[in-house]
């Protein structure tokens, strides 16, 4: 049944939209106000809470760059390294798990998917002071390889599930036909689904790039030395040196620090919400 | 998981490949099972151990049997953090699923504009754990801040927001709120699942708007809802960054702020208590778990799963 539209209901739609656009308008005010006063000399961005740029200036970004003991560069630099290893390893650990849990039987299966399952929901505040203990006494603390090293083998079960669950949607036709064909488990997995599967590796690649741009607590707890600060910490140590007097840097850099996580956000989108509707997280 | 011979196969050849599957599978899960022993088991093991002794990183631990969790009892501080973060997940959580709901509601399927709501929407919860965000949020809230700003042209006083005590926790659960994106996506998937013939069946037989959420969305719509409150839960008991940087780590003001991952930080990591910290770790671990289990017990009243 279609229901004619009346006058009555095109305007109610243009209110919606109205409202929707002023929402989304307010949502996102507080963003664009940093990015503008992150242009603004700093005595005027206490003077206006508005949206107009008078004085364009770029004073806060080359400030804000050498404020702390090295130039921003540096904590770009490391964040990348971080960001690219555990891209790397979650990609690659994760997906020849889910290949296995997906496609293959095999004994204990069942409990080793449940335990998969439940290390999603394990706090991680339960094996952050081990696993401290653990690197610090291989001299990885001020170091980007604990932060990496883990990925390398499987440690974010979030994304075997997020595979395991694709996995499954592909017709499991094509890999008995690759196995007729003369295909072990490595081939058929590396050269017919591993294709397949590049939906499901994008959300991965583009979900680690933005969770681990933006982790704090563990880039905290395990890069204390400033030469070693990734992006996160480097703000966070900006904040505790300059305080209230110097919102115009500190603003500058902030935007720096969520341009890359804005354009991850830009050109991954589609994967992004594919991405949390198949599986339901974050 | 599931069985996937083919109906045809000889039985020894499928002997032959169950033997083969597993071998490979343990193989494709080499990394993992590493990974599950040496950056999972082993911690968790460990830190249950660590639990019971006093271990400052310098010193061998010394085992001290269940003094640490006879500390916690005493600790007036973990208290009030366990209260700052119960009153958190209450307020936080429901508020911005209730938000994330509505707004889903009013996105119908089709709608001109779609994505571009969606992404204004979700943007914020991209962006929404990084410290630039904690920096934005201390600012706008300050004495002097955006708010006060915007509040003073309508002729209002404001208040510091983030210095007082009583509204200092307020303006983390406007930032939670705030990420309503990403459970907005969820929301949508599942209304998208919803057949639209419910509605105009409904609709034919005269149910209004509201009958028809009762009726048709809120039971459809259920497995979502508990799905997204599990996982949100969870997320919100373990919120550090925003407490962390709008305190400077502190937890003021007078510890308003001072979440329990934010106290076991500071017991762990600055003060190196790490038995203590793991103490509080599986403390965290057992209110967690049981917070769920209440909850999926709890959701068998009111989550409606279609057969």
């Amino acid at each position: 049944m279609r229901i004619t539209r009346t006058a009555g209901s095109r305007v109610r739609s243009v209110l919606k939209h109205v409202g929707l656009s002023l929402l989304g308008l307010l949502m996102l005010y507080p963003l664009l106000w940093m990015l503008v006063s992150s242009f603004r000399p700093t005595e005027d961005i206490f003077s206006s809470p508005g949206l107009s740029l008078e004085g364009f200036t770029l004073e806060n970004y080359t400030l804000g760059w050498d404020a702390l003991s090295h130039p921003f560069g540096r904590y770009l630099l490391n964040s990348a390294v971080v960001v690219l290893g555990a891209i790397v390893g979650n990609l690659i650990s994760c997906s020849l798990a889910a290949y296995a849990f997906a496609r293959l039987t095999f004994r204990g299966s069942k409990w080793m998917f449940g335990l998969m399952l439940l290390t999603i929901m394990l706090p991680l505040q339960v094996i952050i002071v081990p696993q401290y203990i653990m690197f610090n006494s291989v001299g990885w603390v001020n170091t980007v390889l604990p932060l990496i090293i883990p990925k390398l083998f499987a440690t974010d079960a979030f994304f075997i599930f997020l595979m395991v669950q694709f996995i499954r949607g592909l017709p499991r036709e094509l890999d008995e036909a690759a196995r007729i064909d003369g295909c072990g488990h490595f081939r058929t997995f590396t050269q017919i689904l591993l294709p397949l599967m590049t939906p499901a590796l994008a959300t991965t690649a583009i979900f680690t790039f933005i969770w681990t741009w933006n982790d704090f607590f563990s880039q905290v707890i395990y890069l204390t030395s400033p030469e070693s600060y990734t992006v996160q910490p480097a703000l966070r140590a900006f904040l505790d040196s300059q305080g209230q007097s110097s919102w115009g840097p500190l603003f500058a850099m902030s935007i720096v620090s969520i341009i890359p996580v804005f354009l991850a956000f830009l050109f991954g989108q589609k994967y992004l919400v594919r991405g949390i509707a198949t599986t339901g997280m974050k | 998981m599931t069985d996937t011979t083919l109906t045809r196969t000889p039985s020894r050849a499928k002997r032959g490949r169950g033997w083969r599957d597993s071998l490979a599978a343990y193989g494709f899960l080499a990394p993992w099972i590493i990974g599950m022993l040496a950056f999972t088991i082993g911690p968790v093991i460990a830190s249950f151990f660590l639990s019971f002794t006093q271990y400052n990183l310098l010193q061998p631990p010394t085992w001290i049997g269940t003094k640490n969790y006879e500390m916690m009892l005493q600790d007036e501080r973990l208290h009030h953090s366990i209260g700052v973060t119960f009153t958190y997940v209450a307020v936080a959580v429901p508020l911005q699923l209730i938000v994330a709901l509505a707004l889903a509601m009013l996105l119908d399927r089709g709608m001109r504009g779609m994505s571009f709501y969606r992404s204004a929407f979700y943007l914020p919860s991209m962006l929404g754990a990084s410290v630039a965000i904690a920096v934005l949020w201390r600012q706008m809230f300050g004495a002097d801040g955006l708010v006060n700003q915007v509040l003073a042209m309508f002729g209002v006083e404001g208040a510091s927001w983030i210095a007082s005590p009583d509204t200092a926790l307020g303006t983390l659960i406007l930032l939670h709120i705030w990420t309503f994106g990403s459970p907005l996506v969820i929301f949508l998937a599942g209304l998208r699942n919803i057949p639209r013939m419910y509605y105009e069946a409904a609709q034919v037989d005269g149910a209004g708007p509201l009958r028809r959420f009762g009726a048709i969305t809120l039971p459809l719509l259920s497995p979502i809802i508990f799905f997204n409150l599990v996982l949100q839960i969870i997320g919100a008991f373990q919120t550090f960054t925003q407490a962390f940087v709008v305190s400077n780590g502190t937890g003021g003001p007078s510890d308003a702020t001072l979440f329990f991952t934010l106290y076991l930080y500071q017991k762990g990591f600055p003060g190196f208590q790490m038995g203590y910290a793991s103490a509080m770790a599986w403390l965290l671990l057992l209110i967690v778990a049981a917070v769920t289990a209440l909850n999926f017990w709890i959701s068998k009243w009111w989550v409606f799963y279609e057969d």
